[in-house]
């Protein structure tokens, strides 16, 4: 397939084209409105348990003495949230979008489909509860405990084979990349989570892991970097290449650089995660390699970076009037920002400092907000007002919500960043007789002013995020999803029939 | 078959695609992670290094119920700044028995690796209820809860030794037969000092002085 050939089969057709094939079957879209929904829903909680955590660090005597309040419970609460009820309902919905669009064919089995949006949200209220009640593994990202850990494996293979299903009855022969990227997602984390869960049940909330001290370090951080590398980032990619060229009305700016990158990126992603454990207690050559393919790593994020921004290239005239692509646009600056950044502090040197410090909690918003949380309010600002056939309720309080995430998420960025750098120097600091310059504790009571930044930047992203759920509610208010059908097939990348005798 | 018509055929080919995701993705592990699971010296214990008494074992579980690895780390770096702040480093060996291992990724608090006999255990009972007791500056949340609850509460401790037995810890029969009877009468708050006192005492007695 040539380099734009297929973008062409992504461009054509599609959403509102009037020359659809009335006998052709229709898209199985409100199982992805219901997924819209839950996601903004446990945007709005999750993001409210994150304002309340910042507030415990300036106020710890908020929590009341309940201990579901209490920081340690909380704030799993907080990342599971984010990640499983906002980020994976998210990646649910558009690839159940995406998928029938690029293949031109109505989900394989909405029915499964529809287990799979009800089941998982089940999944993230009850496991959330029970994190609250102390059920904890402690594994970052992995909190929860083996039940849920065995119904996120059984659900995730079914949301596979919805997926899956759709793309192997496919009307159009190529599979656009969009799908390589949510394909990889539910591959990879399917194996991630299955191996680094292992675990010998005692009680119905208690389990012991199956590895021990600093191998299962290792199996941790193999597993927690690549949720973020395949869910948060590979997850949110296939979101940008289906998104972004439909959005701008452009073609990817290089389809055979996007197929590259993507191979580089699911092979050199996997070795990063050691860099999470420098200077610790496990094999050097294992931190070392974690470091060159950090760096390594660097070189398709990019690509994938300057492909979408070169993408649209072309239309910067529409940034002044739509606020859906404003947010996939700036969430690509921010991804770039964070990709770089995630490489420089896996350097020994540069990691030393940051460690253990608020640097790392910088890093990651900069990831959560400003890529993850801006490009699926953009993709949602898209796609809701197309899903029931109406505009959006209002333009305007979209602009503003566009000009509180960036605020936000900048305040959140830079405070961070001061708490980091200056808790990292601060501790390593010692005077000329190597006596240590400051005490712990002082250095935690300095924080305190960056700290009231950061929960001041956490409201203002959250009020902005407040404003879309009344956005989209209103759109969506008392409307009903509009019957799409598929487009027809272009005979040039129509699957060839085989003729039976 | 040149690289582009290989590829092109991956490109429509469902299975072949889910084989090269899974293919790709799999060498790191197989080339980086294997390894660390099949080496040995990583299972070695430290001198002093042993399995978690059933108090100790009862307080570590609470010390994870309440997520305290969220703020502090159990993981001392072999930097000056860091030893002279905490004690010596952390070596692998003294995570032998650690399942999860806990050693974090945020110090809001301080490491808490080499906190064994640092303070008494009525420093520990008073910081533990209400931090800003004794430390003004304190942003830690109190645990009031622990000094109400029974340290049995916490969990059936004889299918938990046993379980820790079926992954290889060397308990004895006498030790799981008797831990019923050694959290008797101790509170939650009780194990879970008893637990921050053993923390960091799994080195040999040279390298600690």
């Amino acid at each position: 397939m040539s380099v734009t050939e297929a973008t062409k089969i992504e461009t054509a057709g599609g959403v509102n084209d009037p020359l659809f094939d009335s006998s052709a079957e229709s898209y199985e879209d409100k199982v992805v409105i219901r997924l819209i929904q839950f996601s903004v829903i446990w945007a709005v909680v999750a993001m409210t348990a994150g304002v309340y955590l910042s507030a415990e660090l300036l106020w710890p005597t908020i929590d009341f003495g309940q201990f579901w309040l209490s920081f340690g419970r909380l704030r799993p609460l907080h990342t599971n949230g984010i990640i499983f009820g906002f980020g994976v309902s998210a990646l649910m919905a558009t690839g159940f979008y995406s998928v029938q669009r690029t293949s031109h064919v109505r989900l394989y089995s909405p029915r499964l489909a529809w287990f799979c949006c009800y089941a998982w949200q089940l999944i993230v209220l009850l496991g959330g509860l029970s994190l609250l009640a102390g059920w904890n593994s402690t594994k970052e990202y992995a909190e929860l405990e083996w039940p849920f850990d065995i119904a996120i494996a059984i659900v995730w293979v079914l949301f596979g084979v919805v997926f899956f299903g759709t793309i192997a009855t496919r009307k159009i022969r190529p599979i656009y990349i969009s799908n390589w990227f949510y394909g990889a997602l539910i591959i990879v984390i399917a194996m991630l989570h299955i191996v680094n869960n292992l675990a010998i049940p005692v009680t119905l909330g208690k389990s012991y892991s199956l590895y021990a001290g600093a191998q299962d370090a290792v199996v941790q951080w193999w597993y927690g970097h690549n949720a973020v590398g395949f869910l948060l980032t590979g997850g949110f990619l296939g979101m940008m290449y289906y998104f972004l060229p439909k959005h701008s009305g452009r073609p990817i700016w290089s389809y055979r650089l996007s197929v590259v990158a993507f191979w580089a990126f699911t092979y050199s992603y996997i070795w990063a995660g050691p860099h999470h454990l420098h200077y610790s207690a496990i094999p050097e050559w294992v931190q070392s390699l974690a470091v060159v393919m950090s760096v390594i790593l660097l070189a398709p994020s990019w690509a994938t970076m300057i492909n979408g921004i070169m993408t649209v290239s072309t239309a910067w005239e529409k940034l002044k009037t739509d606020p859906a692509l404003k947010f996939i646009v700036l969430s690509l600056a921010f991804y770039g920002l964070a990709t770089f950044e995630g490489p420089m502090m896996s350097f020994p040197s540069v990691n030393v400092v940051s460690h253990f410090t608020d640097w790392t909690i910088g890093h990651v918003h900069s990831g959560a907000l400003g890529w993850n949380a801006m490009i699926t309010y953009g993709t949602f600002y898209f796609m809701v007002p197309r899903l029931v056939g109406v505009p959006l309720y209002s333009v305007r309080l979209a602009n503003l919500h566009f000009w509180l995430a960036l605020a936000g998420t900048m305040l959140y960025i830079v405070s961070m960043w001061g708490a980091g750098v200056s808790q990292g120097l601060l501790w390593l600091s010692v005077d000329e007789i190597g006596e240590l310059s400051f005490s712990f504790k002082d250095i935690m009571a300095s924080m305190q002013p960056f700290y009231a930044l950061r929960l001041i930047a956490g409201l203002i992203f959250l009020i902005g995020t407040c404003f879309m759920a009344f956005n989209l509610f209103k759109t969506l208010a008392g409307k009903h999803a509009v019957v799409v059908k598929a487009p027809p097939v272009d005979p040039a990348y129509a699957i060839a029939k085989e003729v039976t005798a | 078959m040149s690289a582009l018509s290989l590829h092109k055929r991956i490109e429509e080919n469902t299975g072949l695609l889910i084989f090269g995701i899974l293919f790709v993705s799999s060498i790191g592990g197989l080339v980086q992670i294997l390894p660390v699971l099949n080496q040995e010296s990583l299972q070695e214990p430290t001198a002093n290094t042993k399995p978690y008494t059933a108090v100790e074992l009862t307080g570590r579980d609470i010390y994870i119920r309440e997520g305290c690895s969220v703020c502090h780390s159990q993981q001392i770096r072999p930097l000056i700044a860091e030893v002279e702040r905490y004690g010596p480093y952390s070596r692998a060996g003294e995570f032998v028995y650690d399942r999860p291992f806990l050693w974090g990724s945020k110090r809001t608090g301080p490491d808490l690796h080499r906190i064994g006999g640092k303070f008494s255990d009525d420093w520990h009972r008073v910081h533990l209820i209400d931090p800003r007791a004794v430390v003004p500056e304190s942003i830690m949340p109190g645990y009031p809860w622990l000094a109400s609850r029974d340290a049995s509460q916490t969990g059936d401790i004889v299918a938990k030794m046993q379980a820790l037995s079926t992954l290889g810890h060397p308990y004895t029969q006498e030790q799981i037969d008797a831990a019923e009877s050694d959290l008797e009468g101790l509170l939650e708050i009780d194990a879970l000092i008893v637990y921050l006192q053993m923390l960091g005492t799994g080195l040999d007695e040279e390298i600690i002085r």
